[in-house]
C-alpha cells in the first residue's frame, strides 16, 4: 500500500492494463510528449513508445471515432479527452457509434473502449469549461459510466473499465488530481456497479458520486456537530447502478438527498429520485431532495461561481429539510 | 483475378460466379479477352452486377407492399462501383460504408438471403433484424456496416486502418462515403489522421453528384479531386460506371496500399438511377427527368458491360437471359427466405445492448430489462414480460 495522488493512481491503472494486454493503447491530445494536460500519463510515452501512447491532433470527433473504429477491430483504446467538455464535439461517435454498434450488429461487433478525462468545474474556468457531463453519456443505453472519487477507486475502476467489453466513460475530477490516498500496490480491479458507503450514519442518506463525495463528507461532518449522523453513499458507478445499495441506505435512514455537480433538469439525481420513489416509496419519511449546480451556465466571477456550485452548506440545508 | 466465389444458401450459384477463376487450364475462357479479363471473369462480373440490380428491384417491390419499412436507399445505377471496388479485395479486408449499403454488403460476402431478411427485419437477417436496411453487418466477411449518419463511418474506417497498422497486419480497409460526406468535419479530421499515421485505408467517394437533393457543386467550394490534397493524400478519379476500369483500378490500388502506399482518395463517378430513398421520386425539383433518362440510357454499368461483351461475341442473348434467370431466381429466393424468416423473439429486446452484463448493479433503468426487478413492483412492463422480466438475467452477454 502506497500513498498516491489520484493522478498517479490513474496512471498506475493504465500501466497495469497496458502491461498485461498489448491491445490497450492511449490516444488523446497531449498525452504523449507533454505527459498529459493534467500529467495523468506522465512517463508513459517513455515506457510504451509512440505506438501505444499517441498524441492526437485536436480533432475530438476524429480521434474518438478512430478509437471507436479500432475497438470494433478488437483493440482496447483508452481515448482521453482533455476534458469531457471537449467531447461534445465527439458525441456522434460516442452515442451513435460506440453505444449502438453492438446492438445494431446483433452482437457481432463489440466496442471495448474507455473514454476518460475530467468532468465538472474547476476554478473560474467559466461556462464552456465547467460542466458536469455525466448525463450526456449515461442517457444512452450501450454506454457505462464510472466516477471515481478517491485514488484507490480511480485505479480500480479505471482498470475495470479497460477490461470491460463495452464503452465505459471514466469521468474524473480536475480538482481531484492532487488528492492523495492509500492505493494497493498489487493488481486489482473494482467491479463496475458496486457503490461504496463512504460514511455510515443512519439519520439521513447523502447519495452522490465523483468529486461531490468530498463535499458530502464535509457536509456530514458539519451535520455531526449537531448530532445528525449521515450515510454518505458514493455510487462510484452510475451505469451499472448499484440499486441495492441505494435502497439499503434509504431503508435505514428513510430520508435521502442526492448531491451532484450537474444541472438538475434530467440529471443523474432525477433518475435516482425516480428510482427511490418507485422502489422505496414506503421507506420514505420525507421527499427526496436534490442539491445540484444552479440552473445556469457557470459564471466566471468568483462570487457568482461560488453561488452556482453545489456546496456543503446547501447539502446541510437539504438534509435539515428532510429531517 | 476474381476472388473465390460464394455459394448462396440455397445452393443456387449466383449467375456465373461459381465458374470464375476455376478450370483455368482446360477452359478456353482462361484467355484474357478484354483488358486482361477472361471470358469467365467478365461473365462473373456481369452476373454479380445483375444480382445487385435484381436484389434492389426486389427490395423496391417488397417496400411497396410493406414488407420493408423505414428508410431504404437503393444502389441502382451504382453497381459497377460495388463490384469493381469490392470484388478485388481479400475476404479479410475490411469494408465500411454509409446507409446505401445493400450491394456493398452482398459484394463483400453477405448472402442475398441474409441481406434481404435484414431489410425485412427478420431474425435471419445479417444483423438479426436489429439494424435494418441502413445497418447491415457481417464481421465474419469483413463488412463492418452500413452507418446512418453522413460521414460518421469515416473515422470508424480510419480506426479500422489504425487497428490493422497497430497489429502489423496486411489487410486494408476500404471506406465508402457519399459525395456529401466530404463536407463533414469527420472527413477532414480522418484524412489528416490517416495521412500522419500512414494508414492502409482507401477512402472512396461514391460521387453520384447529389447529396439527397442538393447538387455537390452547389454546396462545395472546390472540386472533389481537390479535397484530399490539403493532407497530401493522392486523389484518383475512376469511372464507376465502367466496372472493368473500376475493378482494375482497385485490384491494383488494394495491393499498393497493402504494400505500404498509405491512404488514398478515390473520386468514383457514378449516378443514382432512383430517388435518394423510397420516398423521393426518381427525378424532381433538383434534377430533370431528361438528366436521369440520359444516364439510364447511356451510363448503366450493366448495359455498358453487356453491350461490350456482345459486341466482342463473348455473350449471346441466350446466355444473358439464362444468367438473368438464375439471378432473378436467387433474388426471388432471398425474398421468399426473408418472408419465411420469423420476427425476432420479443424476449431478446435487451440482448446485445451490452457485450458484458456486469455482475453487479443495474444496467437497464426502465424496470423491464434484465436485472430490472423492482422491489414492490414497477408500473410498465410490456413485451419483455413486465417487472422482473430478467429473462435469464445476465443472459444478454453473448460476447465471445
Amino acid at each position: 500500500m502506497a500513498e498516491l495522488t489520484y493522478r498517479d493512481a490513474l496512471n498506475a491503472a493504465m500501466c497495469q492494463e497496458m502491461d498485461r494486454d498489448d491491445s490497450v493503447f492511449l490516444m488523446g491530445e497531449e498525452v504523449a510528449e507533454y505527459d498529459g494536460a493534467y500529467k495523468v500519463s506522465r512517463g508513459m510515452l517513455a515506457r510504451y513508445g509512440d505506438r501505444r501512447v499517441v498524441d492526437s491532433p485536436i480533432s475530438e470527433l476524429g480521434f474518438a471515432g478512430l478509437c471507436v473504429g479500432a475497438a470494433t477491430a478488437g483493440l482496447r483504446p483508452i481515448c482521453e479527452f482533455m476534458t469531457f467538455n471537449f467531447s461534445f464535439l465527439a458525441l456522434d461517435q460516442v452515442i451513435n457509434n460506440a453505444a449502438k454498434m453492438f446492438y445494431m450488429s446483433n452482437g457481432q461487433i463489440s466496442v471495448p473502449i474507455v473514454f476518460r478525462g475530467p468532468t465538472g468545474a474547476a476554478l473560474q474556468l467559466s461556462a464552456q469549461h465547467s460542466q458536469a457531463c455525466e448525463t450526456y453519456y449515461v442517457h444512452a443505453p450501450g454506454v457505462k459510466l464510472v466516477t471515481p472519487a478517491t485514488p484507490a477507486d480511480a485505479k480500480g475502476l479505471l482498470a475495470a473499465a479497460i477490461r470491460d467489453d463495452d464503452p465505459v466513460a471514466v469521468m474524473e475530477g480536475e480538482l481531484l488530481y492532487n488528492v492523495r490516498g492509500e492505493v494497493p500496490d498489487e493488481e486489482y480491479v473494482i467491479p463496475l456497479g458496486v457503490a461504496d458507503l463512504k460514511r455510515s450514519g443512519g439519520d439521513v442518506s447523502i447519495i452522490t458520486h465523483g468529486k461531490m463525495v468530498h463535499v458530502a463528507l464535509q457536509a456530514a461532518t458539519m451535520l455531526a456537530r449537531d448530532g445528525i449522523e449521515a450515510d454518505v453513499l458514493d455510487l462510484r458507478s452510475i451505469r451499472p447502478l448499484d440499486v441495492d445499495a441505494i435502497l439499503e441506505t434509504v431503508a435505514r435512514t428513510n430520508r435521502a438527498v442526492y448531491l451532484e455537480e450537474g444541472w438538475p433538469f434530467a440529471g443523474v439525481g432525477a433518475q435516482i429520485v425516480a428510482l427511490i420513489q418507485e422502489e422505496a416509496f414506503d421507506d420514505l419519511d420525507a421527499p427526496v431532495m436534490r442539491v445540484t449546480q444552479a440552473d445556469v451556465p457557470m459564471p466566471y466571477a468568483k462570487n457568482l461561481e461560488q453561488l452556482a456550485k453545489p456546496g456543503a452548506r446547501g447539502v446541510v440545508e437539504a438534509c435539515r429539510r428532510v429531517l | 483475378m476474381l476472388q473465390a466465389t460464394r455459394e448462396t444458401e440455397s445452393g443456387v450459384a449466383n449467375g456465373d460466379r461459381s465458374s470464375a477463376g476455376g478450370d483455368a487450364d482446360d477452359a478456353p475462357g482462361d484467355v484474357a479477352v478484354i483488358e486482361g479479363f477472361t471470358r469467365e471473369e467478365l461473365h462473373a462480373l456481369l452476373a454479380e452486377m445483375l444480382v445487385y440490380r435484381r436484389f434492389e428491384e426486389k427490395a423496391e417491390e417488397s417496400y411497396a407492399i410493406g414488407r420493408i419499412g423505414g428508410f431504404c436507399h437503393l444502389h441502382i445505377g451504382q453497381e459497377g462501383l460495388a463490384a469493381g471496388a469490392i470484388r478485388p479485395l481479400r475476404e479479410d479486408d475490411l469494408v465500411i460504408t454509409a446507409y446505401r449499403d445493400h450491394t456493398q454488403a452482398i459484394a463483400k460476402g453477405i448472402t442475398p438471403r441474409a441481406a434481404m431478411a435484414e431489410l425485412y427485419g427478420r431474425v435471419d437477417g445479417c444483423s438479426g433484424g436489429r439494424g435494418g436496411s441502413m445497418h447491415l453487418f457481417d464481421a465474419t466477411v469483413g463488412f463492418m456496416g452500413g452507418h446512418g449518419i453522413v460521414g460518421g463511418q469515416i473515422p470508424l474506417g480510419t480506426g479500422l486502418g489504425w487497428a490493422i497498422r497497430y497489429r502489423g497486419d496486411d489487410q486494408i480497409c476500404v471506406c465508402f462515403m457519399g459525395d456529401a460526406a466530404v463536407n463533414q468535419g469527420a472527413f477532414l479530421e480522418s484524412l489528416n489522421m490517416a495521412a500522419i499515421w500512414h494508414l492502409p485505408v482507401i477512402y472512396v467517394v461514391e460521387n453520384n453528384e447529389y447529396g439527397m437533393g442538393t447538387a455537390f457543386s452547389r454546396v462545395s467550394a472546390t472540386e472533389m479531386e481537390a479535397r484530399s490534397g490539403a493532407y497530401g493524400i493522392p486523389a484518383h478519379t475512376v469511372n464507376g460506371q465502367d466496372v472493368l476500369e473500376t475493378y482494375r483500378f482497385f485490384a491494383d490500388m488494394a495491393e499498393r496500399v497493402r504494400g505500404g502506399a498509405g491512404p488514398q482518395f478515390v473520386n468514383a463517378e457514378t449516378y443514382r438511377f432512383r430517388g435518394h430513398s423510397m420516398s423521393d421520386p426518381v427525378s424532381g425539383t433538383y434534377r430533370s427527368k431528361e438528366e436521369v433518362e440520359s444516364h439510364v440510357q447511356e451510363q448503366d454499368p450493366i448495359k455498358l458491360l453487356r453491350d461490350r461483351l456482345m459486341a466482342a461475341d463473348l455473350l449471346t442473348q441466350a446466355e444473358l437471359e439464362a444468367m438473368d434467370g438464375e439471378v432473378r431466381a436467387v433474388c426471388e429466393d432471398a425474398a421468399e427466405f426473408a418472408d419465411a424468416s420469423p420476427l425476432p423473439d420479443p424476449s431478446t429486446l435487451y440482448d446485445h445492448v451490452y457485450a458484458e452484463i456486469n455482475e453487479h448493479g443495474r444496467l437497464f433503468l426502465d424496470g423491464r430489462g434484465p436485472g430490472g426487478a423492482a422491489r414492490g413492483g414497477t408500473p410498465g412492463g410490456g413485451p419483455a414480460g413486465g417487472p422482473g422480466a430478467a429473462a435469464g438475467g445476465p443472459g444478454g452477454s453473448a460476447h465471445g
